[in-house]
């Protein structure tokens, strides 16, 4: 049957199972918005800038297992495109991203609306493909989706030239795929697993260190089997949180470890003498200065990815594999831990330091908002953060009960993520609440969403923590700047302290787009507009004002071992 | 914790596919994750869906380990091999423009026939020299005849195969 490349582009997407594309039109995809204009079963969300876009297919990817799929013009609408590249690769989001690019005849040429979108993904991609013929169009998009998927998953960009969408070529969609340079399935090595059992029966003081990997993986199951046949404390790094039903009053749950993470976990993976990283991958906001890094400590490496392993740390014990497959592997022949004395020390270091913060009587404290939300909620909903210090309370105060529930750009730290990633993830489940826990700096980066929310009735609730700061770095100027607060202040800059005024005003935003809206100033205010929001049939923006100086504690500070953390400590 | 040995010099042989833009993939991983190239060479094979390029990279074990981790993970890598363990040989090519009058011309060819060198051009004022060996050879003539004055110069990265 004789095709057009943009036909062949939908029955390719219907053929890898796609549902939902989100997308922003222009010159060079015109052909393809043509095609899905017929589309029964895929879904276009079409948002307000190509980032949303990006952001959302990251969310919507986040939130399902499935590949998340964008599409975008050539030049502008591809670079816009870029910085949701790069977070979905710095966190292994599988998603597939479409741009169009100007006809074969005319590349190189510094045509309108050109940019070398291959060349500039390059590094942000898994892969990236210049379709220059048509005839290759259906193959290339199996590859696509394949190299997406499998292995460490990740983003891949097509490019298709406005030609080669409107030729026709026959349409056959192969079956199966086998690239000779790509063979993501390893077979996981028996004798590593023996030797990994053995060097865990060994140790006196283990403890579990897992990461994205095991959300990615779909290993949820398989860890918490994992956790508890052992006995090990286990700590999360930020992507990780849910991999293991969060609850600080289980004995071996240690919440998020690094940077911002637990006194408890901290001063555990420092005096570990065993570590089992399983799908992380020793990022810098997890170790401090690597140097001091869990100093006596012997490394079990789990991850599906070899770079990752010997990377940052000498590893004893690699194992290259899925983690399902070599969690399943361990859950067989794993014993129960006899590690008493450890756990006791583990007790007393979680009594002593609990995760905690001053609270106050007349103004609303953040930690309280995200501890009430998290009982309110009990882990059932899912949540998208931005990023600063929104994205610390959310992980430290929020219990995560099951995997994929958080959605959080953790490697690259895209401020404005948070509310397209909602709504892609609303646009997958839209019986489910989404919550987008936003900082004032933040929300803003992509308030443009909201227009989306509303014209594709996709529910989502922004609770805003609002101190009219960019909080985490005026949080850093404080301690490390000598309250120094350079271009951090979102008011007036007529005066340098804050005066208490709010700009934009939330709530008229929210009413200009349609959406609910609500400010709230007082503790007694949290509960009630809580479920207000929750319970708002349509896009909801909570405002809640509160401590403009709080920190985000603990801490350690960059470059600073594990072990030298400001606040917390008893 | 890193088990640092001395940098040093390894010879990495990799196969990919012969398709545009594979050079720029990997030229990028080096700049992009900060590895130093101290050579490279690329050129199709007997098949010609695929090229090899010997790359020359400077850097410790953990490095060079890391190095071929990372190519092996680009998608249009077949095979990466690194020489360094193993038995093999290598070449490099290089053409010398010497500056020269008619007294001393005499003495460059000699030096060129010691190295198995031979004159590709001669003038009035230059003589062209090609020598062909492993990067210790070229670098022992080239600085013979820097004594005489060299003043263009033009060498090849190094190519490489495993003997037997």
């Amino acid at each position: 049957m004789e095709l057009t490349g943009s036909k062949i582009l939908m029955e390719s997407l219907k053929k890898e199972g796609v549902k939902v594309i989100f997308g922003y039109p222009g010159g060079t995809v015109i052909p393809i918005f043509d095609s899905l204009y017929d589309e029964k079963s895929i879904e276009l969300i079409h948002v307000r800038h190509e980032q949303g876009a990006a952001h959302a297919a990251d969310g919507y990817s986040r939130a399902t297992g499935d590949v998340g799929v964008c599409l975008a013009t050539s030049g502008p609408g591809a670079t816009n495109l870029v910085t949701g590249i790069a977070t979905a690769y710095m966190d292994s989001v599988p998603m597939v991203a479409i741009t169009g690019q100007v006809p074969t005849t005319m590349i190189g040429s510094d045509a309108f609306q050109e940019a070398d979108i291959t060349g500039i993904t390059r590094p942000i991609t898994k892969h990236n493909f210049l379709v220059k013929d048509v005839r290759d169009l259906a193959a290339t998009i199996k590859k696509a989706f394949h190299i997406a998927r499998t292995g460490r998953p990740g983003p891949v960009l097509i490019d298709i030239p406005k030609d080669v969408q409107t030729a026709k070529t026959n349409f056959v969609y192969p079956e199966s795929i086998d690239m000779r340079t790509y063979k993501p399935k390893v077979k996981v090595h028996l004798g590593q697993i023996k030797k990994a059992i053995a060097m865990i029966e060994e140790s006196q003081r283990p403890i579990i260190y897992f990461g994205g990997g095991v959300i990615l993986g779909n290993a949820a199951k398989e860890l918490t089997e994992f956790v508890k046949k052992s006995g090990i404390p286990v700590t999360a790094t930020l992507t990780g949180l849910g991999g293991y039903p969060a609850d600080y009053t289980d004995p071996q749950y240690l919440g998020m470890l690094g940077m911002h993470g637990t006194v408890f976990a901290n001063l555990s993976i420092s005096h570990s003498d065993l570590i089992i990283a399983i799908g992380s991958r020793f990022d810098d906001r997890v170790t401090g200065k690597l140097t001091e890094f869990a100093p006596n400590a012997k490394i079990i490496h789990i991850d599906i990815d070899p770079t990752s392993i010997s990377k940052n740390v000498v590893v004893d014990i690699p194992i290259v594999g899925d983690v399902k497959e070599v969690l399943s592997e361990l859950n067989k022949i794993i014993k129960p831990a006899k590690i008493v004395q450890w756990m006791e020390q583990v007790a007393e270091w979680k009594k002593k330091n609990p995760l905690g913060y001053q609270k106050a009587e007349n103004i609303i404290k953040p930690q309280d908002v995200i501890e009430q939300l998290s009982k309110i909620t009990k882990g059932d909903v899912i949540i998208s953060t931005e990023v600063g210090q929104n994205q610390m309370w959310a992980a430290q105060f929020y219990e995560y009960k099951k995997p994929r529930t958080l959605l959080t750009s953790g490697g690259l730290g895209t401020m404005g993520y948070g509310l397209p990633a909602a709504i892609g993830a609303q646009a997958a489940y839209r019986d489910k609440t989404v919550i987008d826990i936003a900082g004032d700096g933040s929300i803003q980066m992509n308030i443009q969403e909201l227009g989306t929310a509303i014209s594709h009735d996709l529910k989502v609730k922004v609770l805003i923590l609002n101190n009219s700061y960019l909080g985490m770095v005026r949080q850093w100027q404080e301690l490390f700047y000598n309250r120094r607060y350079s271009g951090v202040l979102l008011e007036k800059h007529k005066h340098n302290e804050s005066k208490g005024e709010y700009y934009p005003d939330f709530v008229k935003v929210a009413e200009a787009y349609g959406c609910w809206g609500k400010r709230i100033t007082k503790p007694s205010d949290i509960p009630g507009a809580l479920k207000e929001m929750i319970d708002y049939d349509g896009p909801a923006i909570l405002d809640i004002v509160i401590e403009k100086e709080e920190n985000v504690l603990p801490m350690v500070p960059a470059g600073a071992s594990l072990t030298q953390m400001i606040g917390g400590m008893a | 914790m890193a088990n640092l040995i001395e940098p040093h010099k390894s010879t990495l042989s990799v196969q990919v596919e012969n398709h545009f833009g594979v050079l720029a993939r990997i030229a990028g991983l080096f700049s992009a994750r900060g590895f130093n190239i101290s050579s490279l060479s690329v050129a199709e094979t007997e098949d010609p869906s695929v090229s090899i390029m010997t790359i020359v990279v400077d850097g410790d074990e953990q490095i060079v380990d890391q190095v071929k981790k990372q190519l092996n993970k680009l998608i249009e890598v077949i095979k990466v091999r690194d020489l360094t363990e193993q038995d093999y040989v290598s070449r490099e090519l290089s053409l010398i423009k010497v500056a020269v009058d008619s007294n001393k011309r005499r003495e460059i060819i000699e030096i060129a026939d010691i190295f198995k060198g031979r004159v590709v051009d001669i003038s009035h004022e230059n003589v062209t020299i090609e020598v062909t060996g492993s990067s210790e050879k070229i670098d022992a003539i080239i600085r013979l005849l820097a004594g005489y004055g060299i003043k263009e110069l033009a060498r090849t990265g190094k190519v490489a195969l495993i003997r037997g």
